[in-house]
């Protein structure tokens, strides 16, 4: 499958815009994602592991936080992972 | 440096006088060229914060995935995001900095003052992560035509 990488994080894959990977879950994907590029890493998980507040990751059009199992969901090639920071302010 | 064209300026520019007293957002599509953001097209976006729309913006992820992909089809990636500030300074917020995440991109925001557009500055996410990001002052260099750069 596919992970379309968004344009800040893109130095740390080889400057792609997407990279392919095998997996059976978006965990595993995710995993594999950062085993090819590890200094993606610390940009996606906080030191604890996590995914960072900021980073959404959205399997087609579906948040994966609000999937029923989450990053257990499984996937099929034809899928597709959006990692995409979020966008907000305002001015006060 | 931000080169975008006349109408792309003011495109933006109009989008925060149409929905004042609120602020505006939109993601700007283009490429990076030598460290210059170059912009093809400026895409409005929702303000989802419906709960207080006239001091907050934010973007609903879907949307970005969607102006993402739909920017990916035509060979353009996103370069950076734009929204008003009504009846308050184009200067960056404590809350624009801390919602801020795409470095490298550039932060557009437009004054408007009693529904009229007014000064637009843009802000430029430098940094290397997170912990080092800093917002730093951007030329806009407005052209008349920008289209079949990217």
């Amino acid at each position: 499958m596919k992970i379309f990488i968004p344009t800040p994080l893109r130095v740390y894959v080889d400057k792609l815009d997407a990279v392919q990977v095998d997996a059976e879950t978006v965990g595993d994907a995710l995993n594999a994602l950062t085993s090819q590029h590890p200094d993606l890493k610390k940009h996606l998980y906080s030191d604890e592991g996590k995914l960072r507040a900021f980073v959404n990751v959205y399997l087609n059009d579906e948040d994966v936080r609000y999937l029923p199992e989450r990053e257990q969901t499984t996937v099929t090639e034809a899928d597709s992972l959006s990692i995409i920071p979020s966008i907000a302010g305002g001015r006060r | 440096m931000l080169k975008l064209s006349e109408s792309t300026y003011n495109a933006l520019r109009k989008h925060g006088e149409d929905t004042y007293p609120h602020e505006c957002c939109g993601v700007l599509l283009g490429c990076s060229q030598d460290g210059v953001n170059v912009v093809e097209d400026a895409v409005r976006a929702s303000n989802t914060r419906t709960d207080s729309a006239h001091d907050r913006y934010h973007i609903a992820p879907q949307e970005l995935v969607r102006i993402q992909r739909q920017g990916r089809e035509r060979g353009l990636d996103i370069v950076g995001f734009y929204h008003s500030h009504p009846d308050h300074p184009a200067q960056w917020s404590k809350t624009d900095f801390a919602e801020a995440h795409w470095l490298g991109c550039s932060y557009v925001i437009t004054a408007v003052a009693n529904g009229v557009a007014q000064q637009t500055n843009s802000f430029l996410l430098a940094g290397t992560r997170e912990e080092d990001k800093s917002f730093e002052d951007e030329t806009i260099q407005v052209e008349e035509l920008v289209a079949g750069r990217c």
